[in-house]
């Protein structure tokens, strides 16, 4: 089928405003839209900027918006945003970015973000010597959803909270956070009260659940974000 | 721009971050990377790490040492295998110990599984020793060594791609990279530098691997005179998802899903009667390859694109949720298919560049004569050679750790004594050639899809699970031709700044020469033996090919060296399962 691609195209060293250009490329309705940009770029246009790799969502460089919402090209199949022969597909990049150029954005204060939450483990304790901590697995559970993260910032895109609070630490943050805040091996609260209680951080998301509707790996953001609060107070009545 | 280190590793993969982890305390150190770390294709490794743990059965890294060894079809040099067995052990704790959340025994142990080729007491039966987090284990060794990188405020230039190295005679004194935000290109010196690069998949049509494994580690040494190793050795992994070459990991046989051709039948129990859907990689693609073209495909058809059908229904939803939800995930975005409730179509895809930069077991590259001083590299683009002509599945990420450490402890050690490093007039020509170049190859040209398609096609049909002289032939030839016309390809984007065109002719340009290695390393060697299977000499030959295969790049040619195999541990056997 043949669908058309329209691309906001911006080049701040150039350009003082976006502009959009469309595409119409030949494509199976089970192709990603990953493959239809890369088609571009190889055949017709050698400019068209965008990032990519793994081809599969796992490595989190292609997010962007797709009809408006935050997704994986890569995971986003033509037949999932485009039904008939003709149907246009807008692709934009994602909101609270710094566009670089087209579809590429600058993710520095996105990760730095993410660096400020002292993203690794603070062991409660010295490893045994040539061997394991233990875990349970219902303790290993606990933390599942947040070590599935990416940090393609499909959610720090999504929030709409970064509108009225451009401090706000973002979603995917707080998923590191609660990633180690929840690991029964770390020192959890002991070490991040200051970083998660923070009107910046936790105490600044009202529960919108636009990251968790847009997040490619499916983890419920708004959750773990809920359930740091709630740990927070009784942490800080000393419950815990 | 100029800059000076002690220590450069190109690349952020497992293996990269972790010699970057031991490199960075022992002088001034960078880690150079064409993606952002957490981008890079570790991230996509997904059914576990072996490790004789035993865990949950007896277990020793003797067997996991002869599994590896037997697995290669004795092309692996033993040393390394009793090495990489051996110290997998630690590697598996000291990740648990730097918080990697491995899935946990109701006993909250590290859990493992089965896999292809892994065996109790030397073959007597399938032995549980992958150790994993559910089918994401690359993923998690991929962050928990890059929050280590965080925490140790190792360096980094992100997106920034090694296009060539400086050498004075046998001794690496830098390297050029481009900047990707700028467009610039720098003179980086160092005394040590680590080869980290990753594979090179993405010379063939279905592959499993990322857009940016392109090779360039492997092909920049070449292109300036060193040897590759082994080249011919590529593995197709029997599971990757019909056409587009997704991988579903072999975990979901070691969880007990099993191989269907299209009358039902469990195939695998005519081509290994004792590891049936476990027997290693090559077997079990050569299988699926003969059932299809015996037409037992789901299609019938006969020819090679038809598909065989993995079940894992019957494991039932919780463990299909528990222990391969990715794979879950994927069949049901790409394929619209329920793992639990129906089959998955699958096909053998490119996997697993067994070859590459020849090391030393302390990763320095050498061919076994000369020791090119201060160059070093590890993992997928490294050949120790550990794998021999088939890597068993989770011995990667293993080596990743193993030889990633013992990289990054041999440069520290090394840059201790090592004099100053000095690029001098041979680094500022490098320097000057390559403005140049970037700016003829922006005068514009043809665009980087028909060779790249040409490529694919050529290296998949002519050089894939089974090879013939003729087939092979062809595949020289093809890349040859591809090679001869590269110079007419050239880019539309004349920006300096976020030039992805440029870098990706010069991808393209890399995985080019290594499919000339590859064909013309696999053309020479007239037996068959692990994954390169030539159906005109279908017999493996230790009188004559027992011995790894150095190539060099001559111009438009290979040239082509031999060097011996250390068999000391144990005597070449016929390999059944
Ligand atoms: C889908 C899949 C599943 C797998 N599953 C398993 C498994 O379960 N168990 C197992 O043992 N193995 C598995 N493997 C194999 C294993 O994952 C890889 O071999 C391994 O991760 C490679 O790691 P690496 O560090 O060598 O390279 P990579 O992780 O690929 O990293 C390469 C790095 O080099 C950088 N780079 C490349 N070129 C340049 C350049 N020119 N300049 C600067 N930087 C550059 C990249 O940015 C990247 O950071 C799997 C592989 C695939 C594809
Ligand atoms: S939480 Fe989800 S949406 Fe946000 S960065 Fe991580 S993977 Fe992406
Ligand atoms: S390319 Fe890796 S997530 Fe899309």
């Amino acid at each position: 089928m043949n669908v058309i691609l329209d691309i906001n195209r911006f080049d701040p060293e150039r350009d003082s405003e976006s502009r959009r250009e469309r595409f119409e490329v030949c494509v199976e309705p089970t192709d990603r839209v990953l493959d239809a940009l890369i088609h571009i770029s190889r055949y017709e246009d050698g400019t068209l900027a965008f990032r990519k790799s793994c081809a599969h969502g796992i490595c989190g460089s292609d997010a962007m918006r797709i009809n408006g919402k935050e997704r994986l090209a890569c995971k986003t199949l033509i037949r999932d945003v485009a039904e008939a022969d003709g149907d246009i597909v807008t692709l934009d990049p994602l909101n609270h970015f710094p566009v670089q150029k087209d579809l590429m954005v600058d993710q520095s204060e996105f990760l730095a973000r993410f660096r400020a939450v002292e993203p690794y483990l603070n062991p409660k304790e010295a490893p045994p010597p040539n061997g394991e901590f233990y875990q349970s697995a219902q303790d290993r559970a606990l933390i599942d959803d947040a070590t599935k993260c990416i940090n393609c910032g499909a959610c720090y895109s999504a929030c709409p909270k970064l509108d009225e609070n451009p401090y706000f630490l973002g979603p995917a943050a707080l998923v590191a956070a609660a990633r180690f805040v929840f690991d029964s091996r770390d020192k959890g609260l002991d070490e991040r009260l200051k970083i998660v209680d923070d009107a910046d951080a936790i105490w600044s998301c009202d529960n919108h659940f636009d990251c968790t509707r847009v997040c490619p790996r499916e983890i419920k953001i708004t959750k773990l974000i809920n359930l740091m609060k709630r740990t927070v107070n009784k942490y800080k009545e000393g419950q815990l | 721009m100029r800059f000076d280190y002690d220590v450069v590793i190109i690349g952020a993969g497992g293996a990269g971050l972790y010699a970057a982890l031991e490199a960075s305390g022992a002088g001034k150190t960078a880690v150079i990377s064409k993606l952002y770390p957490q981008r890079s294709h570790t991230g996509a490794a997904q059914g576990g790490i072996g490790a004789a743990l035993g865990n949950l059965e007896e277990d020793n890294p003797e067997w996991h040492a002869f599994d590896t060894v037997k697995g290669g079809d004795y092309l692996v040099d033993q040393n390394a295998a009793v090495i990489l067995a051996e110290e997998a052990v630690r590697a598996v704790y000291d990740l648990e110990n730097k918080g990697l959340p491995f899935s946990r025994t109701p006993e909250g142990k590290i859990d493992q599984r089965r896999f292809g080729g892994h065996t109790r007491d030397f073959g007597a039966a399938a032995v549980k020793r992958s150790c994993f987090s559910a089918d994401r284990t690359g993923h998690m060794i991929l962050q928990t060594l890059y929050q280590q990188c965080i925490k140790n405020n190792v360096s980094f230039h992100d997106e920034w791609q090694a296009v060539d190295v400086v050498m004075d005679g046998s001794r690496i004194t830098g390297i050029i990279a481009f900047e990707l935000s700028t467009g610039e290109l720098h003179l980086v010196s160092a005394k040590a530098v680590l080869f980290a690069t990753g594979g090179f998949g993405r010379m063939f049509k279905v592959t499993s691997n990322a857009i940016a494994n392109t090779g360039d580690g492997p092909a920049i040494l070449a292109r300036n005179g060193l040897p590759l190793m082994d080249m011919e050795f590529f593995q197709f992994h029997p599971t990757g998802i019909r056409k587009m070459g997704i991988l579903i990991t072999e975990g979901v046989r070691g969880e007990g899903g099993m191989l269907f051709n299209r009358h039902g039948e469990r195939f695998m129990e005519k081509y290994a009667p004792t590891l049936l859907d476990l027997a290693p990689r090559d077997m079990v693609s050569r299988a699926i390859i003969t059932e299809l073209s015996r037409g037992n495909g789901i299609q019938g058809s006969g020819a090679i694109d038809d598909w065989v059908n993995l079940d894992a229904s019957h494991l039932g939803k919780e463990v299909v949720e528990s222990k391969i939800p990715d794979i879950a995930d994927f069949c049901r975005t790409y394929l619209g298919v329920d793992p639990a409730v129906e089959p998955m179509p699958v096909q053998p895809t490119a996997h697993y560049a067994m070859g590459g930069i020849p090391t030393d077991v302390d990763g320095r590259v050498t061919d076994g004569t000369t020791l090119w001083n201060g160059l070093f590299a590890a993992g997928e683009c490294a050949c120790v050679s550990v794998h021999g002509a088939n890597r068993l599945g989770t011995n990667s990420l293993v080596e990743l750790i193993v030889y990633g450490r013992r990289s990054g402890q041999a440069m520290a050690a090394y840059v201790k004594d090592a004099p100053a490093a000095n690029p001098g007039s041979a680094g500022n020509d490098k320097l000057a050639h390559w403005k140049k170049r970037i700016e003829a190859l922006k005068k514009g040209g043809k665009k980087t899809g028909d060779s790249m398609e040409a490529m694919k096609e050529t290296m998949m049909t002519n050089v894939g699970v089974y090879r013939t002289e003729k087939n092979i032939q062809k595949a020289v030839k093809d890349i040859t031709a591809l090679r001869a016309s590269f110079g007419e390809i050239g880019a539309q984007d004349r920006d300096a700044h976020f030039n992805m065109e440029v870098l990706s002719i010069l991808e393209l340009e890399n995985l080019l020469d290594l499919s000339l290695h590859t064909s013309a390393a696999a053309l020479a060697r007239t037996e068959s033996r692990g994954a390169h299977s030539r159906e005109d000499y279908p017999e493996r030959d230790d009188a004559q090919w027992l011995k790894h295969t150095l190539s060099r790049l001559d111009k438009d040619k290979i040239k082509l060296d031999y060097k011996p195999v250390d068999v000391s541990r144990w005597e070449p056997k016929p390999r059944v399962y």
